[in-house]
């Protein structure tokens, strides 16, 4: 069993209210390292085996048509050793 | 004329959009996410609600519901369609209009009472409308945030195919405080609050969402 990650991001101009909320929320409990805060999903795929490059090219095209909005987002596959 | 109102699990507003459709004097017809068949409807409403939960994204499964390929589909050839709400986040994922709704900018689920202006009279959803003109209708979300690049913001501003902007203080973040778009061809518009609930003063803030149904009726027997 192999796991594909596939972390999903707003891209970098789209207002993120929810990372907002938790950079304001931070200092409010006594953290005070973060500049700033960006909140994203992450999905976590498993396939038998090792996964070939054709098992990734399915992913990243799923990557591209359901799992993240290109017009709002970024994603990034990897896999998980 | 018939006019079809899908209902996805989750939908909310299908009785209401049904509702505010026989009262613009058309026949409301029920479409069934699963079914592969639009009996034979002249047009579409894709109600507000919560379809398959918003999960993943709002809209994002219910675009790929079989009823929705002879949706848009149709919809490319012309058929008028009209997302209201959660409908319109699913035309947005379906690449039928452009842009994405995305989370209120103060993070808060909004539902009041909302003023917007009706800025495109040439859409077969808002021709009974005058330019320019304001009504009052209920706005109810928690994602209706429309954001696009400049580049499709200055083309939908350049092409005037906002159709309407609130009115006042922006409620959710809205760019250039749009409420409403359409797409090139002008048959397909997304609305973010509901004039399905606003057809009557007994049960709405006005009656002046009934123009949305009056004006399809009228682009219909045309």
């Amino acid at each position: 069993m192999t796991k594909i990650v596939v972390d999903v991001m707003l891209k970098p101009e789209i207002l993120d209210p929810q990372g907002n909320a938790v950079a304001s929320a931070l200092p409010r409990l006594g953290f005070t390292f973060a500049q700033s805060v960006r909140q994203g999903k992450r999905f976590e795929i498993e396939v038998a085996g090792e996964p070939t490059a054709a098992q990734l090219a399915e992913v990243e095209k799923a990557a591209e048509v359901l799992l993240s909005n290109p017009v709002i987002e970024n994603y990034v596959v990897r896999v998980e050793k | 004329m018939r006019v079809g109102v899908v209902t996805f699990p989750g939908t909310l507003d299908d009785r209401d959009a049904a509702r505010a459709v026989r009262a613009g004097g058309a026949e409301a017809v029920s479409l069934w996410h699963g079914d592969a068949d639009l009996k034979k409807v002249d047009a579409v409403i894709l109600p507000g609600g919560f379809s398959y939960g918003d999960y993943l994204r709002c809209g994002a499964i219910s675009r790929f519901a079989p009823v929705m390929t002879l949706i848009i589909e149709e919809a490319k050839k012309g058929m008028p369609l009209l997302g209201i709400c959660n409908g319109f986040q699913v035309l947005c994922e379906s690449h039928l209009l452009p842009g994405a709704l995305t989370r209120n900018s103060d993070l808060h689920f909004l539902c009041r009472d909302q003023k917007i202006s009706i800025e495109n009279i040439n859409t077969p959803w808002t021709l009974s409308f005058t330019q320019g003109e304001e009504i009052l209708i209920p706005l109810k979300n928690g994602e209706g945030s429309f954001q696009c690049d400049d580049a499709t913001l200055k083309l939908l501003e350049g092409e005037g195919r906002i159709i309407a902007r609130y009115v006042g203080e922006n409620p959710n973040g809205s760019r250039n405080l749009i409420a409403g778009i359409t797409n090139a061809q002008g048959n397909v518009v997304g609305l973010m609050p509901h004039p399905e609930h606003a057809i009557d003063t007994l049960t709405g803030p006005s009656a002046q969402g009934l123009g949305f149904f009056t004006s399809i009726l009228n682009a219909l027997v045309k």
